[in-house]
């Protein structure tokens, strides 16, 4: 978050926010529309049933470059990036020395070219690109590309709506990248994003985001989308929040994102605090990251305290809310691993009063990703 | 219907025959945005003027609604539930909750539209 007084940065699509009717606000240092003039419920609805485009030019893109800079990227993640081929993008964490959790990111590995293309968040994208320069001075050169822009295009109706835009074979399956022309401007375009169905992530040119925007807004299936949407949405498909349902304090194990580690680096136990981390994945996390369902209307928020049956301290949320498509209040949180088990009965303390909440499994809302059939 | 009065943290009053309906403003639901629940106050309750009544919660956050007028909740509006979307819609036709007024003079203390409008341009 900026200092106050400070001047908040835009994205190149400011202009475009304002004539939509956006409500802006500050978020990591940029000013973002969290909302349009549909509100936050009908725009998470319209993502879930046909199609809605976010502005997410906030967040962190850079060009790894070097000789290998997937094996040297290695070196901070326990995410198996040597064997990421071609067309391919991966989901990874970013670990400091004690295994607590940096960052999360995209990574991904274009047809033909010999960089690698990442994604980090935008609060944290000058530490991470200073870490990741700092670390791997001798085997990576960090190029961040602040003149880049990033659009979502995300919901059932996505990929037709692309088509009718798209010069060359969009990614046919989930995380599957590739360069191809979007209503006439030369994108990175990605099978991926931050809502649980199918869609896109289109990185191009900060001079073509608004024309491409325009564009792809005009179709009939599309609304414009804000970050108040985006987060009910993820929250919704149980994607962590970084700084949230993720930080330095966290280990992957505790954040039930194990399947973040490759098995190669699983066996060689080459990347940072492996111990800890191997040894929270045999036996087991003290705490673990699970998704609650509230019994009642009342939402549990950041922050709520979690009780057990005996009003013994079980845990704390870490994202909640109302969940548009679930239909109910829903949360994430850290439990102790004695009440991590799905099904179990707890209570968020909620302005003093204990409010019935149930251990269930994640997502809340399946993920409609397009995988590869057969 | 009574003639409005309005508070500085967006409520609106109500007041006939010693009888005060409150709701939220316009301003107060476009700045909630979508709301997802309510909690309303226990008939019989005594309420402090200023103090805490109610909670709106919108899918963003929740948020306090205060009584500007003391007294004692006779009534709350169950309907509200069946339909939030109206909050947001028509607040002014939302009444939350009534309450019985220790001291009707309190009223007075409140902005007429007039004020309240004036009062939103300084914000």
């Amino acid at each position: 978050m900026a200092e106050p007084g400070s001047a908040l940065k835009r994205t190149p699509l400011h202009a475009l926010h304002v004539s939509l009717g956006a409500r802006m606000v500050p978020f990591a240092g940029y000013e973002m529309p969290v909302q349009y003039r549909a509100g936050i419920l009908n725009e998470h609805l319209h993502t879930r049933k046909s199609a809605g485009l976010f502005d997410v030019s906030h967040m962190g893109q850079a060009f790894l470059h070097g000789s290998d800079p997937a094996r040297a990227l290695e070196l901070l993640t326990p995410a198996d990036l040597a064997g990421l081929r071609e067309g391919q993008m991966r989901y990874g964490l970013l670990l400091n020395a004690e295994g607590g959790i940096r960052d999360d990111f995209m990574v991904a590995r274009l047809p033909g070219r010999p960089w690698l293309y990442l994604v980090v968040n935008a609060a944290t994208k000058d530490s991470d690109f200073t870490f990741i320069a700092c670390r791997l001075n001798d085997a990576i050169t960090i190029e961040p590309q602040a003149d880049r822009a990033l659009l979502a295009l995300q919901g059932p109706k996505a990929e037709s709506v692309l088509s009718r835009h798209a010069e060359g074979a969009a990614p046919q399956t989930f995380l599957k990248v590739v360069e191809m022309t979007v209503a006439g401007a030369s994108a990175i375009v990605s099978r991926s994003g931050y809502t649980g169905e199918d869609g896109f992530e289109i990185s191009l040119a900060a001079g073509d985001a608004e024309y491409v925007a325009r564009k792809l807004l005009a179709e009939p299936e599309v609304l414009p989308v804000g970050l108040g949407a985006r987060d009910t949405l993820r929250l919704e498909a149980g994607l962590c929040l970084y700084g949230h349902d993720i930080d330095e304090t966290t280990s992957p194990i505790e954040a039930d994102l194990a399947w973040t580690i490759g098995k190669r680096r699983k066996m060689a136990r080459d990347f940072p605090a492996a111990e800890r981390i191997m040894g929270e994945l045999m036996s087991g996390p003290r705490r673990k990251r699970v998704g609650l369902m509230l019994k009642d209307k009342t939402p549990a928020r950041e922050g709520a305290e979690l009780v057990d049956g005996a009003g013994a301290p079980a845990g704390r949320v870490t994202s909640g809310g109302f969940g548009p498509s679930a239909g109910a209040p829903i949360a994430m949180a850290y439990v102790a691993a004695e009440h991590a088990a799905d099904g179990t009965e707890l209570a968020a303390m909620v302005r003093g009063q204990a409010r019935a909440a149930v251990v269930t499994p994640l997502p809340f809302v399946p993920h409609h990703y397009v995988r590869k059939s057969g | 219907m009574a003639e409005l009065r309005f508070t500085e943290s967006h409520e609106w009053v109500s007041a006939e025959n010693g009888i005060a309906s409150i709701g939220i403003t316009r301003y107060a639901a476009d700045q909630l945005g979508d709301i997802v629940h309510v909690e309303l106050p226990q008939p019989g309750k005594k309420l402090e003027a200023g103090g805490e009544a109610a909670v709106v919660e919108s899918v963003k956050a929740a948020s306090e609604i205060y009584t500007p007028l003391a007294g004692e909740v006779t009534e709350t509006n169950r309907g509200l539930e069946s339909d939030l979307s109206r909050i947001n819609a028509e607040p002014e036709q939302c009444w939350f909750f009534r309450v019985k007024l220790s001291d009707a003079t309190q009223l007075d203390r409140l902005m007429t539209r007039q004020q309240y409008d004036d009062y939103l341009k300084g914000l």
